[in-house]
């Protein structure tokens, strides 16, 4: 009975050291391909001027992947850095920067947004427009209610959810919308992109018109339908360096990294335009 | 969170503070943080007031989709409230008055609402009562009934919120409340359920009051649950909070034209309940 239990203790340390070597042996493997990953880019980034500090970013839901993929490109590149984000629409972004939110850098989801910032003198420079982000419709997988453009999203009887028309998600869905000449009564406004495209996600709703970059991030939880009367509603995306992070180094080497060749191919793996 | 501390507070909301002088001076220990904590919870209030765009208040306000959001929110929480002294009085007294094993445990989870982020509570809902959720989907085969999106929802998602106030506070009342009256009653022929309509229900309603005023007004301040669960489309699901958020977002002067309205309605209530019910102990 003890042997046993003395036995079995025996086997569960030996698996346990099996596993721990396992898990060393693992760690070494990954983390040698990044630091030969980060070295590469240190050598071209210039070692001479050794960032440290950190940056919040205040981000559009939209930009949620791709920046959190950013951020991790950037604090390889530069130890001692870190990125904080808070992604929320951009009207209540630019609303709790105005209000004096502590802020380094705004990448908002639409110039209208940004004016609010811009306007109240909240922004160190002029924004520049880093990316552009098309409509889409997000319908449940296999797409059940066979929609094929924005006109069927008018059928009686299939939930659509849309954004508020104060984030700008909602707005160029109207515009789309407008355009068009369409009438289409939603079940519900959304506070941001995200929470639209999560009641499709969630099979509350039927369908969503949501950004091309929520479509693809949501993988195969919804299913994608282009309509041509988006292009008429693309959403410029600007960012800019914030009044309080006027001399933070930090704050504007992210700003770079976004607007790089580097940072345009994350976001437009994502599904971003090119500005 | 201990029930009677809670049930005092609900009552002392409802009746008025019982009037007892302390003798000699109030310490400073006391006094200081007292104050401190007295103008903590007023400024907001008295900034909102200062800020208000008092010209422009009477066009913010006469807009039907202030008018719309006021009145749902009023039928909602009333709603809710109705739904749960219901539901809740009963519950209340099943576990102030029935042993059975594991009655801590329940008490404990009937309370978690009270400490779940209202927004965890909306998803927890659709979850439970969605189109595709573990009830809902059984609703909509059946009954063809779908409470996300309808005013419905709203209702179930501020009962969810407010409830446990309501089980809380009449719990802790009827803890207090001496079982030997029901005893008497049954003793004299009474069945159970009649010495709880006729002895014990008289003996606990001003905690039901208390309650009941605590539930309301939670339902009615409430947004994430609402928000998640019922979505946002004015008339139908756009209560009060989820119309000052979304003011916010590009109109700050309704947002806070919209705020004072609920400031004003939530204290109206106050006020008229105090004079109902204020008897001076």
């Amino acid at each position: 009975m003890t042997r046993s239990a003395r036995r079995t203790r025996r086997m569960l340390q030996v698996a346990g050291a099996g596993a721990a070597a396992l898990l060393t042996l693992s760690a070494c493997s990954s983390s040698d391909s990044d630091s030969s990953d980060s070295s590469k880019k240190k050598s071209d980034s210039s070692a001479s001027d050794k960032l440290s500090g950190e940056v919040t970013v205040f981000a559009a839901a939209s930009l949620k992947e791709s920046f959190s993929t950013l951020r991790d490109t950037f604090e390889k590149e530069h130890p001692g850095t870190k990125v904080t984000f808070s992604f929320g629409g951009s009207d209540s972004l630019a609303a709790s920067i105005t209000g004096g939110a502590p802020a380094d850098v705004f990448a908002a989801a639409s110039p209208k947004t940004m004016k609010i910032v811009t306007d109240k003198g909240d922004a160190a420079g002029t924004p520049a427009t880093f990316v552009r982000n098309q409509l889409e419709i997000a319908t449940l997988p296999d797409n059940p209610d066979k929609v094929a453009s924005l006109k069927d999203l008018t059928k009686s009887g299939l939930k659509v959810v849309l954004c508020d028309k104060t984030v700008p998600c909602g707005a160029a869905a109207q515009k789309a919308l407008d355009a068009s000449k369409l009438k289409l009564t939603p079940v519900s406004y959304e506070q941001d992109v995200k929470s639209a495209l999560n009641k499709v996600v969630l099979k509350e709703a039927d369908a969503a018109v949501v950004y091309k970059t929520d479509v693809k991030a949501a993988g195969d939880k919804v299913e994608g339908v282009e309509f041509p009367e988006s292009a008429n509603a693309i959403n410029d995306y600007p960012i800019a360096l914030l009044k309080n992070a006027s001399d933070n180094k930090v704050a504007k080497a992210f700003i770079e990294l976004v607007r790089s060749a580097e940072g345009q191919k994350v976001l437009t793996e994502a599904g971003f335009l090119k500005p | 969170m201990t029930s009677p501390d809670r049930t005092g507070a609900a009552e002392a909301l409802i009746r008025g503070p019982r009037r007892r002088r302390v003798r000699g001076g109030v310490p400073l220990p006391l006094l200081l943080p007292s104050l401190i904590g007295l103008a903590f919870l007023l400024v907001p209030l008295v900034a909102l007031l200062i800020r208000a765009p008092w010209s422009s208040l009477p066009d913010l306000l006469t807009s039907t989709e202030v008018w719309q959001a006021l009145q749902l929110s009023l039928v909602c929480a009333t709603a809710a409230t109705a739904v749960s002294l219901v539901l809740g009085v009963p519950l209340a007294w099943l576990l102030a008055r029935v042993e059975f094993p594991g009655r801590g445990l329940v008490r404990a989870l009937v309370t978690l609402p009270l400490v779940l982020p209202p927004v965890v509570g909306g998803v927890a809902l659709l979850m439970a009562l969605g189109r595709n959720g573990v009830v809902g989907r059984w609703l909509d085969a059946w009954f063809g009934i779908t409470l996300p999106f309808t005013t419905t929802g709203v209702v179930v998602a501020e009962a969810f919120v407010a409830m446990p106030f309501l089980v809380i506070s009449v719990e802790g009342t009827l803890r207090a409340a001496d079982p030997r009256y029901e005893e008497a009653a049954t003793t004299l022929g009474a069945s159970r359920f009649t010495a709880f309509r006729r002895v014990t229900l008289p003996l606990i309603a001003p905690g039901i009051a208390a309650g009941a005023v605590l539930a309301w007004a939670r339902a009615l301040g409430e947004f994430g649950a609402t928000i998640t669960f019922a979505g946002n489309f004015p008339g139908r699901t756009q209560t009060m909070p989820l119309a000052v958020y979304l003011a916010l977002q590009n109109d700050p002067e309704a947002a806070i034209a919209l705020s004072l309205v609920l400031l004003a309605v939530s204290i109206a209530v106050l006020a008229g309940l105090r004079d109902r019910w204020m008897a001076p102990a």
